[in-house]
């Protein structure tokens, strides 16, 4: 059985004027246990509204969106959600606070929490900086906590919206490697959002792509079987690259080309 | 910057480096507080200037009168009686007001259906100046403590509200959701997410809120008290002795200057660290 089981997924949001935008639309998706999935398409076609359906802060307009063979209903401590930007991390708590949180929620005695939470920064890379607050971090940092703050609370799986976007390249390209090794430590499911093919092919065990909006849908799901060491100028990584490339194209051509008409109109 | 974080941020050094570091710390601290200082001074020195050599007069003495007539009055005990009659009332009724203001912002920030309902309440009485509540006040309560109570309540409750309020609805959605996500309750999100986001806000409200308080108490006591330092300021006028209300009036700057200061010691202190409202 599937861990995210997508069907018939359509989102409608109503607007006060009156006209209402179909993002979403016949989507059928399925996650399975111990996989990366990458999530890609173009900007605008529907990629967090997604990802807010199945981490229970949005609901669907129709269709069925389960984990375990059961509704989602809500938000839960099952899926960890890393954000988009850096606006989530509680500025009032230093590091370390900020990856406590979830054992604190729980319960958990402190001192066992702080040993708890200690190892995740060190996972991230963190180690020494428990103690800073998020506005004493550079992005990059940040989004690490953010990272080892949904670790520490051992969700059953990860949802990420493009986390690592307002990155620059470089620090990106390190991210991403960091990110590959924790997911092979601990092999949480990882749902994992980004419209970077590079990104995509680096990370991901199979890659969905998705049409422009609106009524966007799931084009087609592309097999990554490259193994655990992957560099960018093997054959079989720009093989890869290059049948996203091909599939998600004319999508973005199309969603350049809507934005032309909008702008002209 | 404050130059104790300047020097906290480097790394420990050594011998000629350690007594340079010192140095320019020293120098940064000197230039921060001396120049305080040297406005200070100014601020009584230009007084002097303006009162014995530009207009001159009895009704305008300089500092130095002013500041022996204080220094009788705290001898013989009279100044403290009446700051600790105005303090007293403003420590009382800013503290109810400032307690239901927190609540009641707390919960029209995050229920609809209270702000909903409270709305009419707050949008139109905080239009009543505070001063204006004295007329009924009087006539409600009388000249006694009570009515001032009530006063400074009403100068303070209405701003704390609208801060606290506009605190829990500025907060970053992504951050409830991501201790939604957490697995935190309705009661968690409210206690470990609300309300420490909307701390800042609440003390800025309740910083705005004092200086309002001491307008307020002011007038209050000049209408209908018998001690006090309005009272001071009134019956010196009625009596003409012009030390006594510049000494009043000095009493209102100072105190003022230091309650602000310790709010503003306490926004940092408490919410400068991570979110720099100052
Ligand atoms: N709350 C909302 N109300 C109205 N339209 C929305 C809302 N959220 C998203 N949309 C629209 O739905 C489309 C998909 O948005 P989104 O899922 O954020 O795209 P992506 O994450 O792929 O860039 C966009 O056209 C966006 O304008
Ligand atoms: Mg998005």
């Amino acid at each position: 059985m599937s861990l995210i089981s997508i069907s018939g997924l359509e989102k409608t949001f109503r607007s006060r004027q009156g006209a209402n935008y179909t993002a979403i639309r016949d989507f059928d998706l399925e996650i399975h246990e111990g996989e990366f999935f990458c999530l890609l398409g173009p900007s605008g076609c529907g990629k967090t509204t997604v990802l807010n359906i199945i981490a229970g802060f949005d609901h669907p307009t129709r269709g069925d969106v389960m984990l375990d063979g059961r509704p989602i209903t809500g938000p839960g401590e099952d899926r960890g959600v890393v954000f988009q930007g850096d606006d989530s991390l509680f500025t009032w708590c230093s590091a370390l606070q900020n990856v406590e949180f979830g054992p604190r929620l729980r319960g958990m005695p402190k001192g066992e929490r702080e040993t708890h939470a200690r190892k995740y920064i060190e996972l991230v890379g963190l180690g020494g900086q428990e103690d800073k607050f998020p506005v004493e971090l550079s992005g990059g940092m940040k989004q690490r906590i953010q990272i080892a703050r949904c670790l520490a609370n051992e969700p059953k799986m990860l949802l990420m919206d493009e986390p690592f976007g307002a990155l620059d390249a470089q620090t990106r390209t390190i991210m991403q490697e960091q990110l590959a090794r924790i997911w092979h430590q601990n092999e949480t499911p990882v749902l994992f959002i980004t419209h970077d093919i590079d990104e995509a092919v680096t990370l991901g065990s199979r890659i969905g792509v998705m049409t422009a909006g609106p009524e966007s849908t799931l084009k087609g799901i592309v097999e990554v079987n490259l193994g655990d060491e992957r560099r960018r100028t093997d054959d079989d990584f720009m093989q890869v690259y290059r049948e996203v490339y091909d599939m998600i194209r004319e999508e973005v051509l199309q969603s350049l080309s809507r934005e032309d008409q909008e702008e002209a109109a | 910057m404050s130059p104790a974080q300047v020097s906290a941020t480097r790394p420990a050094p050594d011998g000629e480096g350690a007594r340079e570091a010192a140095w320019t710390t020293l120098k940064k601290t000197a230039n921060l507080y001396g120049i305080y200082a040297i406005g200070f001074v100014s601020l009584f020195v230009l007084w002097h200037l303006i009162s014995v050599y530009l207009l001159s007069s009895v009704l305008f003495p300089p500092p130095l009168p002013v500041l022996s007539k204080a220094a009788e009055l705290i001898a013989n005990g009279k100044l403290f009686e009446h700051v600790g009659f105005s303090m007293m009332r403003i420590a009382v009724g800013f503290v109810l007001g400032s307690s239901m203001g927190i609540v009641v912002g707390l919960l029209m920030g995050s229920f609809l259906t209270v702000r909903r309902f409270m709305d009419p309440y707050v949008e139109t009485l905080r239009f009543i100046p505070a001063v204006a509540m004295i007329t009924v006040a009087v006539i409600w309560f009388g000249i006694g403590e009570a009515s001032k109570f009530f006063i400074i309540t009403y100068a303070t409750i209405f701003i704390v509200i609208l801060t606290t309020a506009a605190g829990v609805s500025s907060i970053a959605p992504n951050k409830t959701r991501a201790a939604q996500s957490l697995g935190a309750t309705r009661t968690q999100i409210f206690f470990l997410v609300t309300l420490p986001a909307t701390v800042p806000f609440i003390l800025t409200g309740m910083r705005v809120a004092m200086a309002n308080a001491f307008t307020t108490i002011v007038a209050a006591e000049l209408v209908a008290a018998n001690h006090g330092i309005g009272t001071l300021l009134w019956e010196s006028r009625l009596y003409m002795k012009i030390p006594e209300i510049f000494v009043a009036l000095l009493t209102l700057a100072l105190l003022g200057f230091t309650v602000d200061r310790c709010f503003r010691w306490a926004i940092f202190k408490f919410a400068g660290r991570y979110s720099p409202v100052t």
